[in-house]
Order: C-alpha cells, then structure tokens, then sequence
C-alpha cells in the first residue's frame, strides 16, 4: 500500500464513516433519554435524503432542501414518537423496542410507495470537480459532510453543556425519578431527543445522497452500521458514537488495502467487526462508554 | 415430414404470439390466421374461435416486486398483470388464465414460502420466477422435487445446471452476457488487462465467476478483482486497488445503484479506463443516477434496449405490439425485464397451447420441443439438454452515449 493509496483509503473511510457517526449520534441521544434503542433509525437517514430529493425537484433550492428535509423529519420522529412510543410508556423499554422495529419496516414501506423502488440523486452542494491531495482525490461533497458532521457534534455538545434545556436532557439520562422531582418535564425531553436524533439522522441522509444516491431500502445497512458504530464507541456517549463512526468507516476501508489477496473487498466487513468484537471483549461498555450497560 | 413438422410449428408460434395482441394489431393477425388456415388442421382455429370458457389455467409468478431488486421484478409483475388481461380477450386451450402472482420481497426465503403456496394451494400448472438469482436457486429443488415446471426470469448460470427435468429459462443467462462483454473487449476494443468489480450478491458473484473462468479463452489477463456489497455507498477504496494495478478495462458485474456509484467513483479517482458493465445496469436507473460519469460505458444487453438493433421482422414486430401494449397499461417503455417475463410467459402458454394439456408431463414434453418461439429475448429453441434455448447473437453490445443508448461501436 503507497502512501497515496492509503490516503485515498481514509478519505473513503471517512465519507461512509461520517453518516455511520450521525447515525450513531441519533442512536445514542434516544438511548440516552429513553433506554430505547431506536431501529428506525437508519430510516431517518433514508426519509432525510429522499426528502430532500423532493424539495429540490419542486424547485427548492439545495439549502433549503436541507433545511426543510430536516425539519419534516424531526416532525416525524415527534410524531413517531408520540403515536407509537408514548403509548407504551408503561408497557416497558422492551415493547417500544419492538415497536421501534415496527416502525421502520412501516417507514421504510411507506418511502417505497411515496419514491418508488429505484434509487434517486441528489446534485452535490458545490460541483463534482474532486479535490487532489497528493495524488489521493476527495470530492467537495465529503468536506461538506466533515464539516457539517463537525458542526452538528460541536452544537450539540455546547447544547448539552451550556443551556439549560441541555441540562434537563442529560439529568433525564443520569437519573430520570429524580430529574422529575426536580420539576423537569420528562416528557417532553423525550420529544426533543426524538425531534433531534431525527433531525440528526436526516442530515446525515441529505448530505450523502449526492454520493451515494438514496433509496426506499438505504436504511437497514446504515442503521445497523450505526448501531455498530454506537456500540464501538460506548453507546451513551455522543463523542463515543462519532468516533465510533468513523472508526468502523476507516476500518472497513483500510481492510480491503491492507489484505493482500486480489478480492478482499468481500472480507471489509468481517476485519471492521472482528476488530469491533476484539474491543467488546476487552472493554464491554465501549471504547468510550462510562456507564455500565445495565441488563433489562 | 419433418420439415413440415418445423414449418407447421413455426406458424403455429407466430400465429400464437400475434394472438397475444388479437386486440392491438388487425391487419398482422388476418395475415397469420390466412396462413394459419392454410397449413393448419383443426387445432388452432379451435382455440382461436372460442371464446375462454369454463375453469381458468393458473400460472404462478414469483417476481421481486419489492426489496433490492425491485427495478426487475416490478416491472415484470406489471408486464404479467397486463399480459394477463391481454391474453383473456382470446384465452388458451379455450380457456381463460389465471396469474397468480407473489412477491418475495428480493428474499429466498420469501421465494421459498411462495412456491409452497403456488404448489398446494393455487394447484397451478406452471411457474414463472424469481427475478432474482438467488430466489430461483432456492425454490428450484422444490419445484424439481414435486414436478412442477418452472420457468426462471433470472440469469445466473447455475439456474439451469442439472437437474433441469422441471426448470427452463428465458432471460439470456450471465455466460452469454460474459461472453459478448469480453468477446467485445478482445475483438473491439483490443484490449489485455481487465480488473473485474462485482456486486457480492447471486448475480454479481456469478458472473465474476464466470469471467474469471473464461477470461483465458479471450485471451484476458485478470489483474484484480474486487467486491461491494449492494447497500455500499461508496466504492473509491475498492477502485483505489484495482487503478493501483493498472488495468486496461474495468469490468463492473451487478445491478444499480452499485455501478453507477462506481462509475462516479472512477471519474472521482481520475480513473480513465473503459467502463465494462452487465446487463444489469440496462435500465434508465443507471443512466440518470450515473449522469455525466456514465458515459461511454458499455454494456452487453437484450435487443429491446436498442429497438433499431432487431434484425429479425417477426421478433420485431412482436416487439413492437409489446411496447405498445406495455407503454399503454403503465406510461413507461417496457424495461428488459419486463420483456423476460413476456418471453417467459409466452413460452409456458405456447407449449401448454401445442401440448393441449395442462398436465405437468404434457408440458415438460412440449416445452423440451420447444423450437423458434420469439420473444424480445430471442428466437428460443429448448432440447432436453438445452434449457436456455438462446444462441450469442440474441445479445447485443450497448453504449450509453448523451444520456440514452445507442449501439456500440463495432
């Protein structure tokens, strides 16, 4: 492996490895609300992208495609929310797991009959033109989803640091009687962070569709690499998910340079998890996860 | 006696597939019953003047019309479900037919649960299906277990390795597409070196198989060979290998979205190889999600694509009542797929028509003697042996060339 070749390897590792980290991100802030890992999530990503589509074919232009993807898909995960979790809020973390599950066979359904089977694209935020390092190329479209990913991580840490709202957020996850006690209203975090993770997850969707184009089925491969990706890191911990993310992106990539043999493209996924079940093994909470994961 | 044998045939599926258009075209179908008439005995003016009457013939279907694969399967249930009212203003054997149509949801598993209820419950007399390589594997020990035939809608090889007592195929098969893609690069574009990337799904990994078995009889070099799964988005790492060995030509084996990423993906890396694809990136999908990076690519395809590239009158014709028929029941152009399961269903009627029975012996027969029945596919000619029934010629090279196709350069 050159030095370019190992280059260009990270620069497509950290292309899939960011929408895996936003992903993970959403994983990570309904876990820490609610306990309820959210399976739905990769659909997010997918409704996110194809979205988008829509608005910028009605004549929307590309940011107000972005925007207006996000915006309705928070509404959907509020809306998920409350119709299909809520509910069950005293049926048990179990049950809205599954229903979690539901859902997403639902949205994912429900996204074949509104955008049809076949893949959609996207045109990239600005041009194609690939950008060269060395003599590794990177396209523009992938510093937008660095960047942007930066942003999101950076937002929400200050969010959950700096405001008071942010605060209620995490008292919730820390100790959710006590945070009652405290007169925060539970409920209604939980509708943000399902607002949020969504929202999360939909940027992640538009951003990628340019490179990747998105289809009604783009979900299940992402969210559970997402989820992956939020084990790895410590599932409960944002910066854990994002490093998580890219980690699992890299690695995957590096794998096929670093095999040898002609065809170890078909191993990528087996090296990314066998290192991943090697971590588990030697720090079962992740590599970032301070709480323990405690047993339902 | 056995010229007039073929002859008699031979009109007899012109006569047969003009009957499925009895509706659409007046003047060709007067032409072919005067014909009929004159070297026909009772048989078919039998079944072409009454009516369909009394139980229907069900048919059974399994298409991925949902899931991964649904660009093939969808539009093949689509042809079916219009080739279904189509056929019923004339009917078989006097009798009107019933499609039965399943989806597996691009799953063997689902193809498996599907084929059990087609056998026990709907007692259909024939199969069509899956659209996908692996579902067709995966039912086909059921189908030949219980001796029912199937007509598969997919390509990979193994399809039709025996046992084929009970399964036959209509979509040309991935080593006729194999073979045209490097004939053309060992004759056309003269080149040594070709490095293959392929989808890990059926489809992809056969043909991969496929082209590293042959490639020495074109006198090709495999220099590397890389895989993707389907839902990847992003394939540079695997290409960044392949340019570090340098090859003359990528060959690229799977269905969309995966080419056309990688197609992105080559003009991403400054890669300025040719661009080899399957037929599986023969559809409209690959041209509007590739954009300007899918030009020039190349591909081996069923004549449909490129209607003007039909050279034979009779399959063009029937083509062109297909396009018709396929263009007024759903606003779009018949895809390739569609035409297999046209192609596949035409063969099943046909030899149920020249069996004049339904019973599962009666049709195995028939269709084993299946000669020149034509279908957008081809001119199908089954043996015993021989459940492909299609020869190189009925495959064309394509190119796509400001955004639509056109034939490639010879």
């Amino acid at each position: 492996m050159t030095f370019d070749q190992f280059l260009q390897y990270v620069f497509s590792g950290v292309t899939t490895g960011s929408i895996y980290a936003l992903t993970a991100l959403g994983f990570t802030l309904i876990y820490n609300a609610t306990n309820v890992i959210n399976f739905a999530q990769g659909e997010f990503v997918m409704l996110g992208g194809l979205t988008a589509v829509s608005l910028h074919e009605a004549g929307a232009p590309l940011a107000l495609a972005f925007v207006g993807a996000v915006a309705i898909v928070a509404t959907v995960g509020v809306v998920f929310q409350l119709l299909a979790i809520r509910p069950l809020h005293s049926a048990g973390i179990l049950a809205q797991i599954i229903v979690t599950v539901g859902a997403s066979l639902a949205l994912r359904t429900g996204a074949m009959l509104i955008w049809g089977r076949e893949a959609l694209p996207l045109p990239p935020f600005t041009g194609d033109e690939p950008i060269k390092v060395s003599e590794a190329t990177i396209l523009p479209q992938t510093l937008w989803v660095l960047g942007l990913t930066l942003v999101i991580v950076v937002t929400l840490q200050l969010f959950y640091r700096r405001t008071l709202t942010g605060k209620a957020v995490r008292a919730c996850s820390v100790n959710q009687g006590a945070a009652r006690l405290m007169g925060i209203s539970y409920s209604k975090v939980v509708l943000l962070s399902f607002g949020m993770s969504a929202a999360i997850s939909a940027a992640g969707g538009v951003m990628i569709t340019p490179v990747s184009f998105m289809v009604y089925s783009s979900g299940a491969l992402i969210g559970l690499k997402g989820f992956a990706a939020a084990i790895f890191g410590g599932l409960g911990n944002p910066a854990g998910a994002v490093f998580g993310g890219l980690a699992l992106g890299i690695l995957e990539t590096l794998a096929i340079g670093a095999l040898p043999m002609s065809g170890a493209s078909g191993y990528k996924d087996a090296v990314a998890f066998l290192i991943l079940l090697i971590v588990l093994f030697v720090k079962p909470q992740g590599l970032f996860g301070g709480r323990s994961v405690e047993k339902a | 006696m056995r010229r007039s044998h073929v002859v008699l045939v031979a009109a007899l599926v012109v006569a047969f597939a003009m009957l499925l258009f009895a509706g659409c075209g007046e003047t060709t179908t007067t032409t072919t019953a005067a014909e009929t008439t004159t070297t026909m005995p009772a048989e078919t003016t039998t079944t072409e003047m009454a009516g369909p009457s009394g139980d229907p013939i069900v048919i059974g279907a399994i298409v991925s019309a949902t899931g991964p694969a649904s660009p093939l399967g969808e539009p093949e249930r689509a042809a079916l479900v219009m080739l279904e009212a189509e056929i019923n203003k004339v009917g078989i054997l006097g009798r009107p037919i019933k499609i039965v149509i399943e989806d597996d949801q691009s799953n063997p598993t689902e193809a498996v649960t599907a084929v059990n209820k087609l056998i026990q419950q709907d007692k259909v007399v024939a199969i069509l299906g899956s659209s996908i390589s692996a579902s067709t594997l995966a039912i086909k020990p059921i189908t030949e277990a219980a001796g029912m035939p199937l007509m598969a809608l997919a390509a990979s090889n193994k399809i039709t390795e025996a046992p084929i007592d009970w399964t036959w195929r209509a979509p040309p098969r991935d080593a006729l597409a194999v073979g045209a893609a490097l004939g053309y690069i060992q004759n056309t574009m003269k080149l040594t070196k070709i490095a293959v990337l392929h989808d890990e799904n059926a489809y992809g990994a056969s043909g991969a198989a496929d082209v590293a078995a042959r490639a020495a009889d074109f006198g090709l070099e495999i220099v590397a060979t890389e895989s993707y799964k389907t839902e990847d988005t992003d394939i540079t790492a695997q290409l960044t290998k392949i340019k570090g060995a340098s090859p003359d030509v990528v060959v690229v084996w799977g269905t969309n979205p995966g080419p056309a990423i990688a197609a992105k993906n080559m003009k991403q890396l400054g890669m300025t190889q040719p661009f080899v694809g399957s037929h599986g990136i023969a559809n409209k999908s690959f041209i509007d999600l590739a954009g300007d990076a899918g030009e020039g690519v190349i591909f081996p395809a069923g004549r449909l694509l490129v209607p003007e590239s039909f050279t034979n009158p009779a399959q063009k014709a029937i083509v062109d009542q297909f396009v018709a028929a396929f263009t007024a029941a759903t606003g779009n152009p018949p895809p390739t797929f569609a035409g297999h399961a046209f192609g596949g269903l035409t063969l099943v009627l046909e030899a149920i028509n020249r069996a004049g029975s339904t019973e599962a012996a009666d049709i195995q027969k028939a269709l084993n003697e299946t000669k020149g029945v034509i279908t957008p596919d081809g001119v199908y000619n089954y043996s015993p042996t021989d459940h492909d029934g299609l020869t190189p010629d009925d495959l064309t090279v394509v190119m796509i060339q400001g955004g639509t196709w056109v034939l490639a350069p010879q």
